[in-house]
């Protein structure tokens, strides 16, 4: 699968808009991963992070989760080694692997649904922060099971994206209003909780998500109203920021943008960093962690 | 039964003996394998008011009674004593005893068995750390060494003289040291005959230690190689011979020094230099052989940055580093840590480096280094410590207090020009009695303060202590 095959076949699955554009990205790789026509395994992996770097480099919402799910992906795929001789028994085991990878990967946003419904009260009020695919599924749950309650969503700008998240509640029969991003610290003497998602979960609890999560957290933080995080676990990246400046350019920027080459200085970026003291949990499919536990978690992981 | 005539005490008497011994050939009878002994005590109490005298087998069973009370209040005593040992709580090092008179006596015995000099504690002692060895500087701690095939190998005594007169400092030199000179005595140790190789050395490298401890405390690098080597020793198999159990050790020892102090130091500089970038302003503390390297190692790879060196008495190892990084072509400036908050502002990272990681995520290093952690993060300076993963350690502290290193006070009072004299002169300090001086050489900055932790594991939360000696106790 060349290069192009491999873009057109990612922006067609993006534009089913339920699939997060990790998963899309890791149903891209499995099936380059079928269609590979390499003879050895050094071979084939070559050719899978090559598919990969094309993948970081398409323009999609979310290149942070994208990046890690790959990584995570390739990983997994190529765990233990395999010393069988013939090369087409080792391609069969790893594609059942990936299968069996993509299969967890898509159970994660209904286990993180059942884990987050406790921390949706009757009667309080939540404020959330742009689009983010989990925490509307997990609002759609508490709906159908008869929870009330009312959301809070701030504008988001620049693209703007919190309201189709309101439309999107509206349809579940959810009391939601919209907010500017400037009428956040306004709006939070109202709200009992602040529940966002992450584009990516950095190494030290930390998390990477749209514009405008940072300054949410520090004034929540400054009312003491609790932060809950809502993220899957593919979404855990190795990558270790000490401020908004450390953060690789590539997450910050559209890919058209660095393609273009613009002057980054005077460009927006699309995403900043919330560090691990802002956050009071993490809701993951491995459970609901301390953002200090989410290092012991990427050990795993990786190890 | 008879009935008794009241009237008459003595022939009341014999007829109750009579009918007691009647009823007792009954009840033989009647109830064979019972506790007939009861029943019999019974009957006698049956009669009111007459005391009839205890027949034998009731005062063999008031007997048997007794000594089963005995027995069981014994067991009783013998549980709560086994109780109030296991009581008395976890096990203090005699290091932090200095100030309980039995416990320094049995560390003294146990110093003599071995062989080795003691120190003698100092005059003027701080009370606060009255718990702590407050060590005099003697003239040589050697002087009384015999060079017998019992005593200490020369390679030890030298090292020891090393650690004493600060020739050797800083964790990973007197490790690697430590190391080298456990070499040596391996290479000419002989096994006595009839004695196991195993064993034997064990028993030998106890004095070895014993002594260097006596010269300067032991090191959180040194006590993890120190459980390295024990583990190394007693994993040796039996059949082997002894020259190829020697020689296995000596490598086992080299390549310990190799992965955990040379290849961790590549590791670590590898990672760590992403983190410095084009006009960085980069603060350090002291003189750490890690930290010099990773930024002889940034600058190579062309970045443009430079360095802030903050040094503190009465070492002054910060003169050091700035003559290491001066020599690799870096532009450095030079400060006193009383100047730390005045040069912040300008600071954009603090690299420290350090000489143990504790299990709660407190991080020890020299005197000085909490003070520049918490100078930095009131400003928001992130502070990033560089650590191996070796001098990962299972201790718990939440304070400097507990566990520290005394120094010579002496040294304190020094002055570095040579033509001023000290800043008192000795029998004025000894005479003053309401001044003591006091030289801490760790401090312990809790992990609040630190951002990230660069071991060659890779960058880590400084929470994440436990996991990484998790990790490699699966290791090993």
């Amino acid at each position: 699968m060349n290069d192009e095959e491999i873009a057109g076949y990612f922006e067609d699955k993006l534009k089913d808009d339920d699939l997060s554009s990790a998963i899309a990205a890791i149903e891209t790789l499995l099936e380059c991963l079928q269609r590979d026509a390499a003879e050895t395994l050094s071979g084939l992996i070559h050719n899978l992070k090559q598919a990969k770097e094309v993948l970081v480099t398409t323009d999609c919402l979310a290149t942070t989760s994208v990046s890690s799910g790959s990584d995570l992906f390739l990983r997994f795929i190529t765990l233990a080694s395999l010393e069988l001789d013939d090369f087409k028994e080792v391609k069969e085991i790893l594609i059942s692997r990936g299968k069996l990878f993509l299969q967890k990967v898509s159970t994660c946003r209904t286990k993180i649904t059942h884990l987050g419904m406790p921390f949706i009260k009757d009667g309080c009020v939540i404020l959330t922060h742009s689009y983010s695919r989990v925490v509307a599924c997990v609002l759609k749950c508490a709906a159908e099971s008869k929870k009330r309650f009312s959301v809070y969503v701030t504008e988001s700008c620049p693209d703007k994206s919190g309201n189709f998240m309101a439309q999107l509640l509206q349809e579940y029969d959810i009391p939601v209003t919209v907010i500017l991003d400037a009428a956040s610290g306004y709006i939070l003497d109202k709200v009992d909780v602040v529940l966002i998602g992450a584009e990516g979960v950095v190494e030290n609890g930390g998390i990477i998500n749209k514009i405008g999560s940072y300054q949410l957290a520090l004034c929540a933080n400054a009312l003491n109203k609790p932060v809950y995080v809502l993220a899957e676990s593919f979404k855990f990246v190795r990558f270790f920021p000490l401020n908004q400046q450390d953060l690789p350019n590539q997450f910050k920027y559209r890919a058209s943008t660095l393609k273009k080459g613009a002057n980054l200085s005077i460009e927006h970026p699309s995403v900043d960093y919330t560090p691990p003291s802002l956050i009071s949990l993490l809701i993951t499919d491995l459970g609901v962690l301390t953002p200090s536990a989410v290092s012991d978690e990427l050990i795993k992981l990786y190890l | 039964m008879q009935s008794a005539d009241v009237g008459d005490p003595s022939k009341a008497n014999k007829a109750v003996k009579k009918s007691v011994k009647k009823e007792r050939r009954k009840e033989k009878i009647s109830n064979k394998g019972d506790s007939s002994k009861s029943q019999q005590q019974q009957s006698v109490q049956q009669f009111d008011g007459a005391v009839a005298p205890k027949s034998k087998a009731e005062l063999r069973a008031e007997r048997r009674a007794k000594q089963e009370a005995e027995r069981a209040a014994k067991t009783l005593k013998k549980e709560e004593q086994a109780k109030s040992n296991k009581a008395k709580g976890p096990q203090v090092s005699a290091n932090l005893q200095v100030d309980d008179p039995k416990v320094q006596k049995k560390a003294a015995k146990k110093l003599e068995k071995q062989q080795v000099p003691q120190r003698t504690e100092g005059h003027k002692k701080v009370t606060l750390f009255s718990h702590l060895h407050q060590y005099e500087r003697s003239v040589s701690i050697t002087k009384d060494i015999g060079f017998g095939s019992t005593g200490i190998h020369p390679a030890i005594i030298k090292l020891g003289l090393q650690y004493a007169e600060g020739i050797i400092t800083g964790s990973n030199a007197r490790c690697a040291a430590l190391m080298n000179a456990v070499c040596h005595l391996i290479a000419d140790y002989e096994t006595p005959p009839q004695k196991e190789l195993a064993r034997h050395l064990e028993s030998k490298l106890k004095p070895a230690i014993s002594f260097l401890n006596q010269c300067r405390p032991l090191s959180v690098s040194m006590g993890s190689a120190i459980k390295y080597m024990k583990i190394k020793i007693t994993k040796i198999p039996s059949d082997m011979s002894d020259d190829k159990a020697k020689q296995e050790l000596i490598s086992d020892l080299q390549a310990f020094v190799h992965v955990n102090i040379t290849l961790a130091k590549q590791a670590i500089s590898n990672s760590a230099c992403s983190k410095i970038s084009d006009g960085d302003v980069v603060m350090i503390y002291g003189s750490s052989s890690l930290i010099i390297h990773v930024l002889n190692a940034a600058f190579k790879t062309g970045r443009n940055f430079r360095v802030v060196v903050v040094d503190g008495r009465p070492k002054l190892s910060g003169i050091r580093a700035l003559r290491h990084l001066c020599r690799a072509g870096i532009k450095c400036s030079y400060v006193l840590i009383s100047a730390v908050s005045y040069i912040m502002p300008e600071v954009t990272k603090v690299f420290l480096g350090a000489h143990g990681l504790l299990s709660n995520g407190y991080v020890m290093g020299s005197v000085g280094t909490s003070l520049v952690s918490m100078a930095a993060k009131a400003r928001g300076v992130p502070v990033i410590v560089c650590c191996e993963a070796y001098k990962f350690c299972e201790r718990v502290q939440t304070d400097s207090f507990v566990n520290n290193e005394i120094g010579d006070p002496r040294d304190l009072l020094a002055t570095d020009g040579s033509s001023s004299g000290p800043l008192i002169k000795e029998d004025a300090y000894k005479n003053l009695d309401s001044l003591k001086v006091l030289y801490l050489t760790y401090d312990v900055t809790p992990p609040q303060y630190m951002a990230m932790v660069v071991t060659e594991l890779g960058m880590l939360p400084c929470t994440s202590v436990p996991v990484v000696l998790r990790v490699r106790s699966f290791d090993t």
